[in-house]
C-alpha cells in the first residue's frame, strides 16, 4: 500500500469524523431548543441560534474535503459511494440544524406568553425525531442497511403524531380564539419535527446505498438492487 | 440559513393533488405526509448469482470457453469464459501480470508466435473457432486488427503506413489506395492533421499522432474487431483524450477489445469490463455496474487501490 493511497484512507477518516461531528452539533441543537420549548428556557434557545453558524460553517468545510477527495483520487466503489454519500447527507445534517433554529425561535416567541396547555404530544415528537436522527447517525457510522431501513420505518408514526397535534390544536383555535396565535406557533413546531423526520429518513436512504448500492428512494418506479453480492 | 419559509415542505417534495372533486381537510392533510413515505417490501432479490461473471451479451462476437494457457510449464491463464458484444468497447482491467494482455493477444492468435504455449478450451469468432489448426492465421488477423503500446509506424511515409495493408492484400489501384488511406485516416480523426503530409515519414509525428497512425493502419483492412493493447499509456492526457473519443467514435462500426491498467481509462470509454487477476477472470459486467457496485470483493479491492 503506497504512501498516496494511505493518505487517502486518513481522508477518508477525517471526512467521516467530521461528519460525526457535524451529527454530533446537530443533535445537540435539537435537545436544546426542545428543552427551550418544553422547559420555557429562552436562554437556551438563544445558545441554539448562536450556534447555527459553527454548524453552518463545519458544513462547507465537508463540501470542500468531499470536492477535493473526488477531484485527487477519482475514487471508485465503495470510496466513491462513501463520498457522495457524505455530500448528500451534510445538507440535510444542515437542514436540521436550521429546524433546531426554527423551534428556537418559536420557543422564545411562546415563553413570553402564558403557556398554552396542549404540548402532550410534542414532546413525543420531540422523542421521536431525536431518535430517528440518532438512529441515522448510527446507522451511517455503522454501514448499516439494516439500521437505516429501521428508522426510516419510525416516519409513519412521527407523521401520524403530527396531524394528531394539528388537530388538537385547531380544536383549541376553534374553541378559544385568544390561543390562535401560540397554537399557529406550535403547529409551526409539529410541522419542524416532521420535516427532521422526513430529513433523518434521506439519510438512511442515502446510507442504504452507500451500503449495498440498493436504491429505495422513489421505490416505486425503481427496481432496487441491481447487482449481485457475494460477501 | 436560518429561516422558517426556506423550501419546508410541499415545495421540496410535491403534497399530494387533491383529486377533483375530493377536498382535502388543510389541518389533517397538509402535506400528504401519509402518503409519501413508502417503506419498501423486504422481498427476496432473485437469485442472481451467476452475473457476476455474465452480464448478459445476447450478441457476442468472440465467444471465449474455458481457456486455459500455459507458457511452457507455467499457467497464465485459468479456465476463461466470457463473452465480447459486438460493436461495443470492453476493456479487461487487473494488475501487471494477471493475464489480460495474454487473453487479448489468443484474439487474433498472437501468442502462435511465442514458443512453447499450449492451450486449452476453444475461443469462437462469429461462431467459428479460432483455435482450429485449419485457421488461415493471416485471414484471422485480417478480420482482427491490433494496435499496442508503443506505436509502432513503419519507417515510411504516412500515406504508405496506411495503404500497407491494402497493398499487400493485392490493392493496386491508385485512385483506390488513395481512397482507403483518406477514408482510413479521417476515421482515426488524423485526416486534417496530416493530409497536406502524406508523403512525409511517419517517424516525424507526435506519439499521439503515430498512435492514430497505427488505429488507421489497423482500420485500412477493414476488420471487424480492433484490438487495443495498452494504447494510452506512452500518451498525454490530450493525446489520450484524443485517443478515447476516437475510440467511441469507431464503436459504431467496430468492436473494440482494450487492455488498460488505467482504470479511469476502463471506466470513461468501456461499456463491459473484465478484471483479471492471476490468470482467472474474478468478475466480468457492465461498466458502470462493476465500478459503482462491483459483486467481489477482490474487484472492490483493486478498484478502490487496496491492492494491486
Amino acid at each position: 500500500m503506497d504512501s498516496s493511497r494511505s493518505h487517502f484512507e486518513q481522508q477518508l477518516q477525517s471526512l467521516s469524523e467530521k461528519i460525526l461531528r457535524l451529527g454530533g452539533l446537530v443533535e445537540e441543537a435539537i435537545g436544546r431548543s426542545v428543552r427551550a420549548l418544553v422547559d420555557r428556557d429562552s436562554d437556551l434557545g438563544r445558545k441554539v441560534l448562536a450556534g447555527d453558524k459553527d454548524i453552518d460553517a463545519l458544513e462547507l468545510e465537508i463540501d470542500d474535503l468531499c470536492m477535493e477527495l473526488l477531484a485527487r483520487n477519482q475514487p471508485m466503489a465503495r470510496d466513491l459511494r462513501f463520498i457522495t454519500t457524505a455530500m448528500k447527507i451534510t445538507p440535510d445534517l444542515e437542514r436540521i440544524a436550521d429546524h433546531a433554529v426554527n423551534i428556537s425561535e418559536r420557543a422564545i416567541e411562546l415563553n413570553e406568553e402564558p403557556p398554552l396547555r396542549v404540548l402532550v404530544d410534542m414532546p413525543l415528537m420531540a422523542l421521536r425525531a431525536q431518535e430517528m436522527l440518532r438512529g441515522a447517525l448510527d446507522a451511517f457510522v455503522r454501514r448499516s442497511a439494516d439500521a437505516a431501513m429501521s428508522v426510516i420505518r419510525m416516519d409513519d408514526d412521527l407523521d401520524r403524531r403530527m396531524e394528531q397535534v394539528f388537530r388538537l390544536l385547531l380544536s383549541h383555535m376553534i374553541e378559544d380564539p385568544k390561543t390562535i396565535t401560540r397554537a399557529l406557533r406550535l403547529t409551526f413546531v409539529a410541522k419542524y419535527f416532521e420535516r427532521i423526520g422526513d430529513q433523518a429518513t434521506n439519510i438512511c436512504e442515502q446510507v442504504i446505498y452507500m451500503a449495498d448500492a440498493r436504491v429505495i428512494k422513489h421505490t416505486f418506479v425503481r427496481d432496487p438492487g441491481d447487482a449481485p453480492r457475494d460477501r | 440559513m436560518i429561516s422558517d419559509e426556506h423550501d419546508d415542505g410541499p415545495p421540496e417534495r410535491p403534497a399530494r393533488r387533491p383529486m377533483s372533486g375530493e377536498t382535502v381537510n388543510p389541518i389533517t392533510d397538509t402535506t400528504g405526509a401519509s402518503l409519501r413515505r413508502r417503506v419498501p417490501s423486504d422481498a427476496p432479490e432473485p437469485d442472481r448469482h451467476d452475473l457476476a461473471l455474465d452480464p448478459g451479451i445476447d450478441d457476442p462476437i468472440l465467444e471465449v470457453d474455458g481457456l486455459s494457457l500455459w507458457y511452457g510449464t507455467s499457467q497464465a491463464l485459468h479456465d476463461i469464459s466470457l463473452r465480447i458484444p459486438s460493436r461495443r468497447i470492453t476493456a479487461f482491467i487487473g494488475p501487471s501480470g494477471c493475464g489480460k494482455s495474454t487473453l487479448l493477444r489468443c484474439f487474433n492468435r498472437l501468442n502462435d508466435l511465442i514458443d512453447d504455449v499450449r492451450t486449452a478450451g476453444d475461443i469462437r469468432f462469429e461462431g467459428g473457432s479460432i483455435q482450429d489448426p485449419a485457421q488461415d492465421v493471416n485471414a484471422l488477423r485480417k478480420r482482427i486488427g491490433m494496435v499496442f503500446q508503443k506505436s509502432n509506424p513503419f519507417p515510411k511515409s504516412i500515406f504508405e503506413n496506411v495503404a500497407y495493408g491494402p497493398r499487400i492484400q493485392g490493392v493496386r489501384d491508385r485512385r483506390r489506395l488513395e481512397d482507403i488511406v483518406e477514408r482510413s485516416l479521417r476515421s482515426a480523426a488524423l485526416w486534417e492533421e496530416v493530409k497536406d503530409r502524406l508523403g512525409e515519414s511517419a517517424l516525424g509525428m507526435s506519439g499521439g499522432q503515430q498512435q492514430r497512425l497505427c488505429i488507421a493502419r489497423a482500420i485500412a483492412i477493414e476488420p471487424e474487431v480492433i484490438l487495443l493493447d495498452e494504447p494510452c499509456s506512452a500518451l498525454d492526457p490530450i493525446a489520450t483524450a484524443k485517443i478515447e473519443k476516437l475510440m467511441i467514435d469507431l464503436k459504431e462500426q467496430y468492436t473494440l477489445v482494450v487492455v488498460t491498467h488505467n482504470m479511469q481509462q476502463a471506466s470513461r470509454v468501456s461499456d463491459y469490463t473484465a478484471f483479471l487477476y492471476m490468470g482467472r477472470l474474478i468478475e466480468y459486467g457492465e461498466t458502470d455496474r462493476l465500478f459503482i457496485n462491483p459483486s467481489k470483493k477482490q474487484t472492490e479491492d483493486y478498484i478502490t487501490g487496496r491492492f494491486g
